[in-house]
């Protein structure tokens, strides 16, 4: 015991729920310190003594340990060591283990001298708006300034590893109801729910649930201990198989149609972490029915050191003692406007702890619990109040004052009491963060002084203190009554609960109204007196900002940043509205409420990522011939999902020499694409033409089987979205190829028309990309190579004519023949069923190879097509051009009745001669290749801004013409064919000069197609 | 997240769908003779009330059947879902059917006569 004393020397002997057996060994800042199993960080630095954790996040003012929960604001700590380091926990929610490295944030050199303090002495320059009002000075000072300002605000460190190593889950439930919060009454109404036999979810942010009760040594429950209640509940629902109890567990968001996000933390509290669990889990819930019993939180006062070490909350002290065993002092002062700091300086006297004095504001305090402190020999100042604390690093001495019953006139002489805690108590505000979410509604309890909810959106209902109810039996029997409702609503009953026997000191839950308390000094006098701890934001800044105008609640918030740190204003947000509204001389429920929004505490990142991260985080498409490719060496683009081939650079080419020579080869010998990336849709039944004939500019139904038809697709406004050849396969079955990135989108396109506009068309749809694979065989050898590859097919122009589909056995292979052709010259694509993908494409690349068959990737593509003028949709396209803007006006029926866009063209405005056009362009010098999007102008001497004609969409060095070419859209192009236009350049560079031709560069004739 | 009952597949996680906006919008062909402003009022302006939306679905990660719903954009309350090609059976899904500035515009008459025409 002697050594426990040394190492602990505030630990209570024997009191709290900590595990004794088994002492915990953890460092803070570097210094090893020892607790017990079951202490949080919080509790087992306070059992050591340790009041100071952190520094303020603008003034740098030395902080404590304020509250025991979620609402904590001070003490925000870095946890772990290296990659596994995480900032800005708060202490009071950290559970401890062996070997936990924790360190104080906002520091240096260190947390007792720390050189940014400098900053609480320069506070006058950090007004409320700040921020903004450092926004108007010149910008050059702010430039020069902003480094010091950033390293000097902020909070926490993250991981010095970027990487996080640790795994997060998701998981998805279902339930009828949802209980969050696992103190008494939470587990009440779960409990009460659950013997319906709905499926029940009980959530609880704790390690242990049971809330705030585990700290109460003045409730008696049936005759027991309350902890012995708590046990026998959880007890009962553990034994239930429709419950699941998620402890360590926080409900952080609410969203429509009750659904809603918790989060697991799973391993947090292990010394080491087991691998197969993950660190979190987010749990993505729908829940029938929500009962939300998510307790309250109790504010501070507002006085002058308000945020010293050692000036705690009296419902925290209270709670460190009873259920930690952890007392946060010695020699105690208490400053209250209610009736709840009674319980905690009997409970603390009770501990050995010395209450040097209560000093409540109200001016005749009485009851009960009045009575029992007087009992126990402590002072009670009434109509007195500390208006000031002070001391070093920690509270040290405070000024208790006589003072209007409102707080804000001191009426009498001072007091000066030394004490090491001071403890305040303001009075309990609901946590509605939840029910907020759901876009619950509140009302301002005038008796009470505190938002509670008031009407609900969701299914949902507050039970216990969440809704004002803070009186425990009335909680429990409240929760009973709730749970039996909703089960109701489900057509589910069960008997009611027998509400237990609560004996709890009789209290009333009516504070005074007190929003700021004054020192006795002139305005802006004296130290600070804190609203908001974690933003550092005091009551003089919210006055400040009232007189410079911001009267919306809205406003000041964001002037002030009050409520807007991570703590999300649990602590702060009704004592700001109190002081804005007595500065506003208007009433709290007239001022309002800003909205609580998601999450309810700070959530990690990685968890919310889950799994969904580095190689898990988008499909990758590769194709069968992969293996090949890889092995060839390729160089990859990705396109949409898909990793293609983009050149086979060889012996050190660069890209350039690379391209250039697939390029050649693939006009000169024969060339080998992947082309199975192609987005291709089966599509059959007895209207499958009348449907192309509708989606498709041209017309479709004198189309033979066997043949193949290129086809534009329009948007209803007129606009092209995609492109692609369509063969008839059979009387009622096409095959329909769309472009790489565009299938999905096309196959979604066609859906929609066919369910939505033409249901009585007789039409079926599958997307067919991944079961066959493609190789694009091109160039004047194609045909011999196909035939020495084993093809059984009459290869003759005669049999087997351009644009024409055959089925046929290629090296064994069963396969669907296409002679069609992107690049212009001879050239098949050749579908084999996917499996068979790499076995074609060795067989062909065997049969070819003595011929000089080169396999070229999707930048040879490129090439090959823009030498022939072929557009690529959404390249030469961006959603605002139009067939007649690509000269292609020969493939827009003007004989069909209806397409998807006819009307659209048939517009006055489309005929402008100011939309752009899709014209060729030749450079002057023709090594010079003009950069992909340069604008074009007719002047390159006038004056800025220049009229700019339009863009470059594609652009190449064309190695068969050995000359640039390009295509652009031109503003009227078509009429300005042979003008010389002028690209500017950036850096001075002279302007590039082209003449606007035709867009087919090469082969105008057409006459390569038949080899 | 919503939750939506597709009406093949039961209720589903609105993460599951995609929403195809206003529902109920006729599509005027080229032979009717409106005007391009008139015609605009079918290709551009999409009604876009606070409150009772008609409007269409797509269970995208699902069935990928069409469908329609009666929603309010305020509570995002779903008064009611229905097929392709019905009208709404709720009244305030048909009031909301009945006052949107659609059924006056001349693409929708034009739209709705070419339709009765073709189904003789």
């Amino acid at each position: 015991m002697g050594l426990f004393r040394k190492a602990d020397p505030m630990r209570s002997p024997t009191s709290g729920r900590v595990n004794r057996s088994k002492t915990v060994s953890f460092t803070f800042d570097g210094k090893r310190y020892e607790g017990f199993e079951g202490d949080t960080l919080a509790s087992a630095l306070l059992a050591n003594g340790v009041h100071l954790v952190g520094r303020s996040f603008k003034y740098h003012r030395p902080r404590g340990i304020m509250a025991a929960g979620a609402e904590e604001a001070n003490a925000l700590v870095r946890v772990g060591a290296g990659a596994y380091a995480e900032p800005n926990l708060r202490a009071t929610q950290v559970e401890i283990y062996d070997g936990l490295v924790a360190e104080s944030q906002n520091r240096f050199p260190s947390l007792k001298v720390d050189v940014g303090a400098v900053n609480s002495l320069l506070s006058r320059f950090f007004p409320a708006g700040f921020y903004y009002k450092t926004f108007m000075w010149p910008a050059s000072f702010w430039m020069s300034y902003e480094h010091v300002i950033r390293h000097a605000a902020g909070l926490g460190k993250v991981a010095d590893d970027p990487q996080d190593p640790d795994r997060y889950e998701h998981t998805h439930a279902h339930c009828e109801v949802l209980v969050a919060g696992g103190g008494a009454t939470g587990l009440m109404a779960a409990y009460q729910a659950a013997l319906s036999g709905a499926r029940v979810i009980l959530a609880d942010e704790q390690n242990e649930f049971g809330g705030w009760l585990l700290g109460e040594s003045d409730v008696t429950i049936d005759g027991q201990d309350g902890t012995a209640f708590i046990a026998d509940l959880v007890s009962k629902l553990e034994a239930m198989d429709n419950v699941t109890l998620l402890p360590r567990t926080s409900v952080f968001g609410y969203m429509d149609h009750n659904f809603l996000t918790l989060c697991e933390k799973v391993t947090d509290h292990l010394p080491s972490r087991p691998a197969h669990l993950p660190r979190q889990r987010i749990w993505k819930v729908r829940a029938t029915e929500v009962i939300l019993a998510t307790g309250a939180h109790e504010r501070p006062l507002v006085f002058s050191g308000n945020d010293l070490p050692g000036v705690m909350l009296s419902g925290a002290a209270r709670l460190y003692a009873n259920r930690y065993g952890a007392l946060p002092g010695r020699r105690v002062v208490i400053s209250t406007n209610n009736d709840d700091a009674y319980r905690t300086a009997l409970a603390l006297h009770k501990h050995g702890i010395f209450i040097r004095a209560i000093a409540d504001i109200r001016p005749a305090p009485k009851g009960p619990l009045m009575k029992q402190v007087q009992e126990a020999g402590i002072e009670v100042l009434a109509g007195h109040a500390v208006t000031a604390a002070a001391g070093k690093l920690r509270v040290g001495t405070v000024e208790v004052c006589p003072v209007s019953e409102d707080g804000a006139e001191v009426t009498g002489e001072a007091r000066h009491m030394d004490c090491d805690l001071v403890l305040m108590s303001g009075g309990l505000s609901p946590a509605v963060h939840l029910h907020s979410q759901a876009r619950g509604k509140l009302k301002w309890d005038d008796k009470q002084l505190c938002f509670s909810p008031s009407s609900v959106h969701e299914r949902e209902q507050s039970v216990g203190a969440a809704n004002g109810v803070f009186d425990l039996a009335k909680g429990l029997k409240e929760a009973s009554k709730v749970a039996l409702k909703a089960v109701s609503r489900l057509s589910l009953s069960a008997d009611e609960v027998a509400q237990p026997d609560v004996v709890a000191p009789k209290q009333s839950y009516q504070p005074v109204a007190t929003w700021a308390i004054a020192n006795g000094l002139p305005a802006g006098q004296g130290d600070k007196a804190f609203v908001d701890f974690q933003n550092d934001v005091t009551g003089s800044d919210i006055k400040l900002a009232v007189r410079e105008g911001y009267h919306s609640v809205e406003h000041v918030k964001r002037y002030t940043t009050t409520g807007m740190a991570t703590d999300q204003g649990k602590t702060s947000n009704i004592n700001a509205l109190g002081i804005l509204a007595n500065s506003l001389q208007n009433e709290i429920p007239n001022v309002g409420t800003t909205t609580f929004r998601m999450p309810y505490s700070p959530t990690n990142i990685g968890a919310i990522a889950g799994r969904d991260i580095k190689g898990l985080f988008d499909v990758i498409r590769t194709t069968r011939m992969d293996s090949w490719h890889k092995e060839a060496g390729a160089t990859y683009e990705h396109v949409g999902q898909w990793m293609r081939a983009w050149y086979y650079p060889q012996n050190g080419e660069t890209m350039e020499e690379a391209v250039n020579r697939e390029v050649v080869a693939a006009r000169q010998t024969a060339g080998l694409l992947d082309a199975s990336t192609l987005g291709k849709i089966d599509i059959r039944g007895k209207d499958a033409a009348e449907f192309l004939n509708r989606i498709y500019t041209n017309a479709w139904s004198k189309l033979p089987v066997g043949r193949c038809r290129y086809g534009l697709m329009l948007k209803d406004d007129g606009m092209v979205m995609d492109d692609g050849v369509t063969t008839r396969l059979g009387e009622n079955h096409f095959h329909m190829t769309t472009t790489t990135g565009g299938a999905a989108g096309v196959l979604d396109w066609l859906e929609e028309w066919l369910q939505t506009e033409w249901p009585e068309l007789d039409v079926h749809l599958t997307s067919v990309t991944e079961q066959w694979s493609v190789a694009t065989l091109s160039g004047p050898l194609a045909k011999q190579i196909l035939m020495e590859a084993g093809c059984t097919a009459d290869l003759s122009d005669e049999a087997f004519p351009f644009m024409s589909m055959k089925d046929a056995h290629i090296a064994g292979l069963p396969a669907r023949l296409f002679r069609i052709s992107f690049t212009g010259e001879l050239s098949y694509e050749i579908n084999v069923p996917a499996r068979y993908g790499l076995a074609l494409w060795k067989a062909l690349m065997k049969a070819g190879e003595p011929h000089g068959i080169t396999p070229y990737g999707t930048e040879a593509m490129h090439v090959l097509r823009a030498e022939k003028g072929f557009i690529i949709v959404g390249q030469e396209t961006d959603g605002t051009v139009t067939p007649l803007d690509l000269g292609m006006d020969w493939i827009v029926s003007k004989k069909k009745d209806d397409f998807i866009g006819k009307r659209a063209l048939e517009r006055k405005s489309m005929a402008n001669s100011e939309r752009k056009q899709l014209v060729g362009l030749l450079t002057t010098d023709p090594k010079q290749v003009i950069p992909e999007g340069a604008h074009a102008v007719l002047d390159p001497h006038q004056p800025m801004p220049m009229a700019m004609l339009g863009q470059v969409t594609s652009s190449y060095y064309s190695p068969n013409l050995k000359k640039s070419i390009a295509m652009a859209l031109l503003k009227n192009g078509h009429a300005l064919k042979g003008t010389k236009v002028y690209f500017p350049m950036l850096d001075g560079q002279d302007p590039i000069e082209a003449v606007i031709t035709d867009t087919v560069f090469y082969d105008p004739k057409g006459e390569r197609l038949n080899g | 997240m919503l939750l939506i009952s597709c009406p093949h597949c039961g209720p589903r996680d609105e993460a599951e769908f995609s929403c195809g906006g206003e529902a109920h919008i006729a599509r005027p062909l080229a032979e009717n003779s409106i005007t391009d402003a008139q015609f605009a009022d079918y290709l551009f302006y999409r009604h876009n009330p606070k409150g009772v939306f008609l409007e269409r679905w797509r269970h995208a990660a699902g069935c990928r059947r069409w469908f329609n719903m009666v929603r309010d954009t305020v509570s995002h309350e779903i008064i009611e879902i229905y097929a392709m090609g019905q009208m709404p059976k709720t009244k305030i899904g048909k009031d909301a059917y009945a006052t949107n500035w659609r059924r006056a515009s001349e693409a929708e008459k034009a739209a709705v006569q070419t339709k009765k025409k073709g189904a003789k």
